[in-house]
């Protein structure tokens, strides 16, 4: 527990290299008691928002909606639909906020791009710009030629590369589908860790690959410029990892190895994003930013359908790491169909009456 | 910041009467004497109802149709069909559980949420467990066809009203014994809308009867001769005033008294899991609990880590309206009680130990304690040997797992105790020298019907609960 | 030829494994022997050793309790005669030695018997498990003066709890000789203690000393002794057995074991 004991800052850099020294660091996190953890979630999820606190939940949730098709049968057009939904959810209701970001294939980048661009900076939005002040601690000036986020009308474009969703590919395979990735528009990669070298116990293999991926994300100037252009998601697939002491191991590998965000789920296999899972992420983001000053942000994916489970998400958040992290820069959600449920209820909230799925675009 | 607007739980559910009698030999009846006393919602000190006290004739009419309705209803019934009267009562507490729940808030103070998702289904279960034994009594290991006692007397406390009246009754009534059960004087009135579930399940009249009062009443309860059998919870002080007053009789006696629990961390602890335990060990129900983890006992090499996330964890702790959904901690139950916290943590501080409660608003009205602690204790300061029975909880330190088992010993109760490690042989060795009735291992104030529960030392005696419960109520 | 004098036995107590004389040094004539008297202060040394062997009479395994009770068996059975001359019917030697093997038998039976797992409604691991109360104080009853007297302290150490007898008053010498026994059968000094004299005077220090767990009244006869010692008991909240008719010729049964024992409940999470 070295790691959480202090609260003077460490310089944990060292870790990643050598294997030895990565073990014995992950090992020395405290355990997860799983019965306890998953009460403590049950918990959370017992609270209840109403009415203003509910109001706030529900645009702060939208806004923090990754609306993601990461399907075989994605074609442009769709993924310029949902781009467009991104942009405007509720057409009906200029108030209402944009999403955080679109997640897609590195095939469907440039087609999102294309209708995020167009709309062009200075568009309405809720959230703070990216890469502004109170945002993420790596970004600064932004490549010139790269692909500014604010050219995106305040909507990230994240795209899932490196093999996703297996992540069985030769490294240099998927560096080159992160730095195609980028190289495209998006400001956001998704990766996916090497579960058989975690389960394996070859962290060093895991922490090296995410080292590499982070360089990638500097597309082809990588290495040159110095500075990423994308910011980097890493997925640890809590369902493959089997244990919520598993599940913090890998999260302070992904935090050691430079991952901007740590993110549940691939939702490609059957055990997605989950309250417990969300709370043990949370507690290691908390505890890696006591341990360093550097602060990553969550994004529990898959499953998520409802306004109801993204509220409990958001009580979660809030109870757990507080405000700093209430925030589209600090805490994603990784979703399709929660982003109308969302909308749904703010109608619901705005005019009293139950919406309905036809009021709302299907994109 | 996320503000969490307020999200009540609608009280129109129950319907409180301005007045209550005592409920004796199945109807609700005027004392002898006419005396009355108030109940008052301790969140507002608003007045709930006007209940009956009862006098020693009173106590003496429900003793007497006690004894009738045992010798002449209860006590010749077949065990199936007492099972049936008690599965009956625990399906009608689940139908109107909401209802209990509220009432219980409004009139112990504790939290909705708490009233809700812990002690109303612990009452329904308690219920349908021993329902199960009513007919098959001869399996428990006390002999081939164990006898009930007769009347059973039994004192209930205010921190966990109808849980603890559902531990005390539902194991009377499976044994085939009948009930004179006094209710706390501040929370007598889910006792009295249980007397009309009884009604509701057509329960033979005299079978249970609820007599209302304060220490006099109980005492009278006590007391009576045609009692067979004393059921006490609440402070060692008065079970010690009862154990005395039995004395040279044949009543047997069960007590369940204080305690003053050692909540053990180790450096190798689950620590966010264990930092959720101390929390929920000492501010559940106000740390109204007798098992309260009240002495957090934690390994030096961690202290200062616990410690730290323990008072963000405290941050988090919502206070104020029992009835919001949201609460985490509601009021203290009455005047006196915040009286007796207010002079055992005035000595705290003035026996140097360090003081800290995250920043709080608390209500105007009522009675409020923020949650607390205490630094720098040592085993001779008196927050560390008396049981406080408030939302304080004691810090000390140990260095080795002998040291910790001396200290969490070190006392005159033995109720509960909590070790937190990963390590399996750890918990087993520490579980071993623990002088307590109950062992949470990485986990804390965990209850079930099933589990037996009582205490060491001055912690009382006889054990609540489980197969071991039946002991009570049995002639063996 | 003159005929050889005897040698005659000193009567004393029993504490802590020795034979102490009353630190007194008082003795009464009974039995046609001086018999040490026993006073408030031998009450409290004899609860100081009681105390001491506690922890490794409550920590040695069961299966090693049970052979000592069974090795204390053996050594009466030796000493069948030695009982019958002091007046004991050879009978009742016999049913006090076949008693404490029945008990013997006791000490890693009763654990599964009186305790197990509960099934508790959620994922936890929850098992109830006997354990000794401690030091109990034990008035034994006047008769009969061996069976009655092994019949009050056997159950009461089966399962680790250590004990200060004030024998039978009136026939101290079975029970003294009985120490005899204890002690040259392995069982730990301070286990069984053992005052002769007046109930009147250690008694009541036994009742009210706050380091005795339990009291078992079973030998006092005067129904106001028992009242106000019971009083006295209250003070600490000692478990009491109060004086009842007994036949000691039958089955036992398991109420002179578990109303000396604690139930403890251990919880601990299932989980991965």
């Amino acid at each position: 527990m070295t790691a959480t004991a202090t609260s003077a800052r460490s310089d944990l850099s060292e870790l990643g290299r050598s294997e030895t020294a990565l073990r014995a660091f992950l090992h020395g996190l405290p355990g997860v008691d799983q019965v306890g953890a998953e009460q403590r979630a049950a918990q959370l999820g017992t609270r209840s928002i109403k009415t203003t606190a509910k109001a706030q939940a529900i645009d702060l949730a939208i806004r923090m909606v990754d609306l993601t098709t990461l399907e075989g049968a994605d074609t442009p057009g769709k993924v310029r639909a949902l781009a467009a939904k991104a942009l405007r959810p509720d057409p009906a209701d200029p108030s209402c906020p944009h999403v955080g970001a679109v997640c897609v294939y590195p095939s469907m980048v440039p087609y999102a791009a294309e209708v995020l661009r167009a709309t062009g900076p200075g568009r309405p939005s809720d959230g703070p710009g990216p890469g502004s002040a109170t945002g993420r601690p790596s970004d600064g000036s932004e490549p010139a030629g790269g692909a500014a986020p604010t050219g995106l009308g305040g909507v990230h474009l994240a795209s899932v590369a490196t093999a996703f969703p297996s992540g069985q590919a030769p490294l240099e395979v998927k560096l080159a589908d992160t730095r195609a990735a980028v190289e495209a528009g998006a400001d956001e990669i998704d990766m996916v860790i090497n579960r058989g070298a975690f389960l394996a116990g070859r962290y060093g293999e895991v922490y090296d690959e995410i080292v590499a991926i982070k360089d990638a994300c500097g597309g082809a100037d990588a290495g040159r410029q110095g500075r990423p252009r994308a910011h980097l998601k890493v997925i640890l697939e809590t369902g493959e990892l089997a244990t919520y002491d598993n599940v913090r191991r890998a999260s302070w590998l992904a935090m050691l190895a430079g991952g901007d965000f740590i993110k549940t789920s691939t939702g490609k296999v059957p055990v997605a994003a989950t309250l417990p899972v969300t709370l043990v992420m949370l507690e290691a983001v908390r505890d890696f930013r006591a341990a360093t000053g550097r602060q990553v942000g969550v994004k529990p994916a898959g499953g998520i359908r409802t306004t109801k489970d993204a509220i409990k998400y958001l009580v979660m958040v809030n109870e757990t790491v507080g405000p700093d992290w209430l925030d589209p820069d600090w805490f994603r959600f990784g979703a399709s169909s929660l982003l109308n449920d969302l909308l749904m209820q703010r109608t619901k909230l705005k005019t009293g009456v139950y919406a309905g799925p036809d009021y709302f675009t299907l994109d | 910041m996320f503000e969490y607007a307020p999200a009540p739980e609608s009280r129109s559910v129950v319907d409180i009467k301005p007045s209550y009698g005592l409920f004796v030999d199945g109807t609700f009846v005027d004392p002898t004497d006419g005396g009355s006393f108030k109940s008052i919602n301790p969140a507002s000190e608003e007045v709930l109802a006007e209940i009956a006290e009862g006098g020693s004739q009173d106590v003496d009419r429900a003793v007497r149709a006690a004894r009738k309705a045992y010798e002449q209803v209860w006590g010749p019934m077949p065990g199936r069909d007492r099972a049936k009267y008690l599965y009956r009562i625990a399906r009608i507490i689940q139908e109107r559980s909401r209802e209990l729940a509220v009432l219980e808030s409004l009139d112990n103070g504790k939290p909705i949420k708490e009233s809700r998702d812990v002690d109303l289904p612990l009452v329904a279960a308690h219920f349908f467990y021993y329902a199960g034994w009513a007919d098959k009594l001869g399996y428990a290991g006390f002999g081939p066809d164990p006898k009930p006692l007769g009347v059973a007397a039994q004192v209930i406390p205010w921190n966990f009203p109808l849980l603890m009246l559902a531990w005390k009754i539902a194991p009377a009534l499976a044994t085939g014994n009948t009930v004179v059960l006094k209710p706390a004087e501040t929370t007598p009135l889910t006792a009295l809308l249980f007397a009309e579930i009884c009604q509701q399940a057509d329960l033979p009249a005299g079978v249970v009867n609820i007599v209302t009062g304060a220490g006099e009443t109980g005492r009278a309860l006590v007391e009576h001769p045609g009692v067979d059998k004393i059921a006490f919870t609440g402070s060692t002080e008065v079970g010690r005033a009862i154990a005395r007053a039995v004395a040279g009789s044949r009543k047997k006696l069960t007590l369940e008294l204080g305690g003053k629990a050692a909540n053990i961390v180790f450096d190798d602890a689950p620590v966010d899991q264990a930092v959720e335990g101390i929390v929920n060990g000492i501010f559940f129900n106000q740390g109204h609990v007798c098992c309260a983890g009240s002495r957090l006992l934690v390994q030096e090499s961690v202290a200062e880590t616990v410690l730290e996330s323990l008072k963000r964890r405290m941050a988090r702790l919502r206070v104020g309206d029992p009835l919001d959904k949201n609460t985490d901690i509601g009021a203290i139950n009455s005047a006196a009680q915040l009286a007796r916290i207010r002079e055992l943590t005035d000595a705290g501080a003035a026996e140097g130990a360090q003081q800290w409660s995250p920043p709080c608003e608390l209500p105007e009205r009522g009675f409020w304690f923020a949650p607390t602690i205490f630094t720098g204790v040592t085993q001779a300061h008196r927050i560390a040997r008396e049981e406080i029975f408030g939302p304080v909880l004691s810090v000390l330190t140990f260095r080795t797992p002998a040291e910790a088992v001396e200290k969490a010993n070190n006392t005159p109760y033995g109720l509960s105790a909590g070790i937190w490690t990963e390590k399996g042989s750890r918990i087993l060795w520490m579980a071993d020298r623990l002088r307590a009735g109950v062992v949470w291992a990485n986990t804390f104030n965990k209850f079930d019907p099933t589990s037996p529960f009582g205490g060491y030392k001055e912690s009382g005696y006889g054990r609540e609960g489980g197969r071991h419960g039946l002991e009570a109520y049995l002639n063996v | 030829m003159s005929e050889r004098v005897a040698v005659r036995k000193t009567y004393k107590l029993f504490i802590g494994g020795k034979f102490p004389r009353s630190e007194s040094g008082r003795s009464y004539l009974v039995q046609d022997s001086n018999v040490s008297l026993a006073s408030r202060k031998d009450a409290r040394d004899a609860v100081i050793a009681a105390r001491a062997a506690v922890r490794g009479w409550a920590g040695a395994t069961a299966y090693n309790r049970g052979q000592i009770l069974y090795r204390v068996a053996e050594m009466l059975e030796g000493r069948r005669e030695q009982f019958v001359a002091l007046g004991v019917p050879g009978d009742e030697v016999d049913a006090a030695t076949d008693r404490w093997v029945w008990y013997a038998g006791w000490s890693d039976k009763l654990p599964q018997v009186y305790g197990g797992a509960n099934p508790v409604a959620g994922p936890y691991f929850n098992l109830s498990a006997p354990e000794p109360t401690g030091v109990v104080a034990v008035v034994a009853p006047e008769a009969p003066a061996l069976l009655g007297l092994v019949s009050v302290i056997a159950p009461a150490i089966v399962s680790g709890n250590t004990v200060v007898v004030s024998a039978s008053p009136a026939a101290p010498l079975a029970a003294v000789t009985l120490a005899e026994v204890l002690a040259t059968s392995d069982l730990p000094g301070g286990v069984v203690n053992i005052l002769t004299g007046r109930h009147a005077e250690t008694v009541p220090t036994l009742a009210a000393h706050m380091d005795v767990n339990a009291i078992d009244l079973t030998g006092v006869t005067d129904p106001e002794l028992a009242a106000d010692l019971e009083v006295k008991a209250a003070e600490n909240l000692k478990r009491v057995l109060r004086p009842a008719d007994h036949d000691w010729s039958g089955d036992p049964g398991l109420g002179r074991m578990t109303w000396l024992l604690e139930t403890k409940t251990v919880w601990h999470p299932k989980g991965v």
